[in-house]
């Protein structure tokens, strides 16, 4: 188990220096740097030399990317190009927005899935061949198209729950919950269609098995056969898709931020990509990789708890 | 030439050669056999078409709108309606159908050519390379795709294609792993190993023999792809990046449509629409591919097959109670079993007969398909995708014919024990053992406490000889070689004190030295309890150490049936005596100790050895 831990935490921290590493020398390889950027295209040369020596710009790409880090592991991301807040305030205001929404697609979409998917297996080959159909569609369906029609139906046209905005868990925590409703629904549809396929199968497959067979002799009775035996072993596959399907709802929540008018890290995102905000957008990066990184760790540390083959060949 | 070797996403070609020859076959037993995967490929197909020749079928002005005419809904005039600009929304699908495509087609070309050529290096170089490379691709799949894609934007905002062409690398992570398979497996032949040994360039072998042979898993991957790489261009396209206004996309004009959505909600619907249609037509496109490639080298048709559901307990009906002979706990009575639907049924048992009378040992003895096993299952009640369709069964006195709609507490009266060919799979993965062994003896008899079930599971391990019971307790089925497991699964037949023990094959997945120590403990574990045991095999080395009779078994019927002397010294019937006569004179399992029946090696025995 400690093994499974610490090279996770290994190829994690690889991670990070990758990213963080490629996203900087593709930032010195544009033309173009935060000096000019700063003061503009009437600058003068002289001007320009002061404040990449301000900035450090003037230093071996190496040695920057040294610095950098180095600040970035006491928590130290820079300062924003366009406003003057540090990168690190900014993202760690915006993590409470995209974690919540994340985090509850993620739950309420493998949540329904697995019921779903235990349902269609059990109930029937109707309802297995119309989940097959349901998969199809909800593995297709744009989630920014879900999020949009979601806020104009139910959020403008009912008006049954705030159509943009966010609020303060601490301010108000029922608001909260209204405000992250209708942004988790849109984003769960993937990973129910995602969940309810992968569990749906995995209860099939693990039917066909003998041990089945041989409950089943025994005198078993249906019941104890799927909950104490069935969804046990169906439980492993679908904890192995659970760590895409995390990183597809961090990838959806940028859209969906963006529809509802979250300020989470997504929105914080968009608008660095539009102003060409470099430093937050390797922040973001950052702040995303960890993300992942830890939920990674947890998934694994799950997965070795339910499949005994892990568990003790480490 | 080799056999095309399999994988899981699909080859469709053996050879560079026939690739051509056979590229309209492919596509013709498409249409016939996967029909809507043939209809998502022409949509398509006819999309590209419209990708290119947009402006020119576009019935109206994509850009210049009418304003007397905005926000209508659909009508004879303007299929989809109009914006709030009087712009026509069937048009400006059509016009915007080109760039979305034109972004689509270069991720996925980034993403074609990166994975292609990392995974195809990655499996003929091995090593650091390899080892490298697949870690690039672990990154890759655990990066969030549109997370990274506004990275790329960052930076190359003002160069969509090399945006687009990262992003392409960014989501080709599991094509790379897919294709580094197939090249692993496909080097491993003999051709592509003496083109290497004769000395041709890698370069050569790769790009000549290796490459035309991914084409399916190409054609499969890329469809997935670029329904992947379609959302994640739409999406881009909604918050702004990509084609600029008045210039249609389709993620543009969801952002159009959602303005307008309150007044006129057609023109959202209706991109939304062609987006999720678009994807669901690469799915189906690659996974109708996919079953294709599957059944071309399997030759099972995919789909075809329903899974095995869960059986309910359903009301009890009685067990009737007939007649029966009195020495005989089994009788089994014209036994006929079915396979297929109801009005397509075929029939693989055609009235089987056999006893098993108490105590004694009882061998069904024939090859594969003779419907050995079939029998076995239908006694036991677990047929699979069967059904009994006629005869009886009668188990002391009763009629268990209907034994596949007992309720399981009906089931668990009957005393019927049960060892499988294969004991890790007869065993759950997800239980230690003794919690498996608790569990059966707990329901059999619910007013054993758990201490009680313990120490009695333990004294039932230690009966199959466990060599240290304690410890095989805690552990789980896979940490067992594959004797241990069967004594386990032995174990637990015998929890339910059985009247009858039916073991399908019990030692043929066992070590030979393994074989003879789990017959011992059959023969055993038999003569002390007094248990009736059915054993089904093809080993007559099993049914000349165990058995007092034996059944023989061919395509359904039962050609003999007598004890086990008559059957060694004198078999009435030819095929018994083939079967006989081709079985190898020294039986594996026997050398070692003096079998009770001496098998006279047979003169073919003695020819087909010699020829060796």
């Amino acid at each position: 188990m400690l093994n499974i831990v610490v090279r996770r935490l290994v190829a994690g921290a690889a991670l990070l220096v990758v990213v963080s590493a490629l996203t900087f020398v593709l930032v010195a390889l544009i033309p173009g740097d935060a000096a000019s950027n700063i003061l503009g295209p009437g600058a003068s040369e002289a001007q320009l030399e002061t404040l990449r020596h301000q900035l450090g710009l003037d230093l071996p790409l190496w040695q920057r990317y040294l610095d950098w880090a180095v600040a970035a592991v006491q928590g130290d991301l820079g300062t924003s190009i366009v406003s003057p807040q540090p990168v690190a305030t900014q993202l760690g205001r915006g993590l409470e927005v995209s974690i919540p929404l994340a985090f509850g697609a993620v739950l309420v979409g493998s949540l329904i899935g697995v019921a779903v998917g235990v349902f269609a297996a059990v109930e029937g080959r109707w309802l297995s061949k119309a989940l097959d159909v349901l998969v199809l569609v909800g593995m297709a369906l744009p989630t920014f198209w879900v999020a949009l029609l979601l806020s104009s139906v139910v959020g403008v046209q009912l008006g049954w729950l705030p159509a943009t905005g966010f609020v303060s868990f601490d301010d108000d925590p029922v608001g909260w919950l209204r405000s992250l409703a209708l942004p988790v629904a849109a984003l769960c549809v993937g990973g129910i269609a995602m969940v309810s396929k992968q569990t749906r199968d995995s209860v099939d497959e693990t039917l066909s098995r003998d041990f089945i067979d041989a409950l089943r002799v025994e005198g078993a009775s249906p019941r104890r056969i799927l909950f104490g035996h069935v969804l046990r072993n169906a439980a492993i596959p679908t904890v192995a898709v659970l760590g895409a399907l995390f990183i597809s709802a961090l990838s959806g929540a940028v859209l969906v931020e963006s529809v509802f008018g979250l300020p989470g890290l997504g929105s914080i995102a968009v608008r660095a990509t539009s102003t060409r905000d470099v430093p937050v957008i390797v922040g973001v990066a950052v702040y995303f990789c960890l993300v992942v990184i830890v939920v990674n760790l947890v998934l694994d540390v799950v997965y070795a708890l339910i499949n005994p083959k892990v568990r003790v060949r480490s | 030439m080799t056999a095309p070797v399999p994988d899981a996403t699909g080859t469709f070609f053996p050879s560079p050669e026939s690739a051509a020859r056979r590229a309209r076959p492919v596509l013709f037993q498409l249409a016939r056999r996967r029909p809507l995967a043939f209809v998502a490929l022409l949509y398509l197909v006819a999309l590209l078409v419209v990708a290119v020749a947009g402006p020119l079928l576009a019935p109206y002005d994509p850009i210049a709108g009418d304003l007397t005419s905005a926000l209508q809904g659909p009508s004879a005039e303007h299929w989809l309606g109009t914006d709030q600009l009087g712009r026509d929304t069937f048009s400006r699908l059509l016009v915007g159908t080109g760039p979305t495509m034109m972004y689509t087609v270069q991720v996925v070309s980034a993403a074609l050519i990166s994975g292609i050529v990392l995974g195809m290096t990655a499996g003929f170089a091995g090593g650091r390379i390899d080892a490298l490379i697949m870690s690039l691709s672990d990154l890759l799949m655990s990066l969030p795709g549109m997370v990274m894609l506004l990275v790329a934007l960052t930076l190359f905002q003002d160069e969509m294609p090399i945006a687009m062409l990262c992003i392409g690398v960014l989501i080709s992570g599991f094509l790379m792993r897919v294709i580094r398979a197939n090249t692993l497996s496909f080097r491993q032949e003999t051709f592509i190993e003496a083109a290497a040994v004769s000395g041709l360039p890698t370069t050569l072998v790769l790009v000549r023999h290796i490459l035309p042979r991914q084409l399916g898993t190409v054609l499969v991957q890329g469809s997935l792809l670029t329904g992947m790489a379609l959302l994640l261009v739409t999406g881009v396209a909604y918050l702004g990046f990509g084609t600029e206004p008045p210039y249609p996309s389709w993620g543009l004009m969801i952002g159009d449509g959602a303005q307008i959505f309150g007044t006129q909600p057609a023109l959202m619907v209706a991109s939304g629409i062609a987006i999720a249609i678009t994807v669901m037509a690469t799915a189906l496109l690659g996974e109708g591919l996919r079953d294709l490639s599957i059944e071309r080298w399997s030759g099972r048709r995919i789909g075809g097959r329903a899974p095995r559901r869960l059986p309910r307990d359903g009301a009890a009906a009685p067990i009737p109670s007939v007649a029966q002979a009195p020495d005989a706990l089994l009788s089994v009575e014209g036994l006929e079993i079915s396979y297929g639907r109801p009005g397509d049924m075929h029939r693989v048992v055609h009235g089987v007969d056999l006893v098993v009378p108490r105590g004694a040992t009882v061998g069904l003895v024939g090859e594969s398909g003779s419907g050995k096993t079939a029998t076995a299952r239908a006694i036991l009640g677990i047929l699979r995708g069967g059904a009994i369709t006629g005869g009886r069964i009668v188990l002391d006195g009763a009629d268990i014919t209907g034994i596949h709609d007992f309720t399981s507490a009906q089931r668990a009266a009957l005393g019927i024990g049960y060892i499988a060919q294969e004991p890790h799979l007869s065993l759950d993965p997800t239980w230690r053992v003794g919690a498996q062994l608790i569990e059966c003896l707990r329901r059999h008899d619910p007013a054993l406490t758990r201490q009680a079930a313990r120490a009695r599971a333990v004294e039932l391990l230690e009966a199959v000889r466990m060599r240290d019971p304690e410890e095989t307790f805690d552990k789980y089925p896979h940490e067992l070689s594959g004797g241990m497991a069967q004594r386990v699964a032995i174990a637990r037949a015998l929890c339910t004190q059985p009247r009858l023990l039916i073991a399908d094959e019990p030692t043929t997945a066992l070590d030979v030295t393994v074989q003879a120590e789990v017959l011992d403990l059959l023969r055993e574990l038999q003569e002390r309890t007094g248990m009736a045991v059915l054993i089904i095999t093809h080993d007559w080395g099993v049914v000349a150490d165990l058995c007092t009779a034996a059944v023989v078994m061919r395509e359904g019927r039962v050609r003999e049936a007598a004890s086990v002397e008559r059957l060694f010294t004198a078999p009435e019937d030819a095929y018994t005596a083939t079967l006989l006569a081709a079985t190898p004179a020294s039986m594996p399992s026997r050398r070692a100790r003096p079998s009770r029946y001496a098998v006279e090696p047979s003169r073919r025995a003695i020819e087909k050895e010699a020829s060796r």
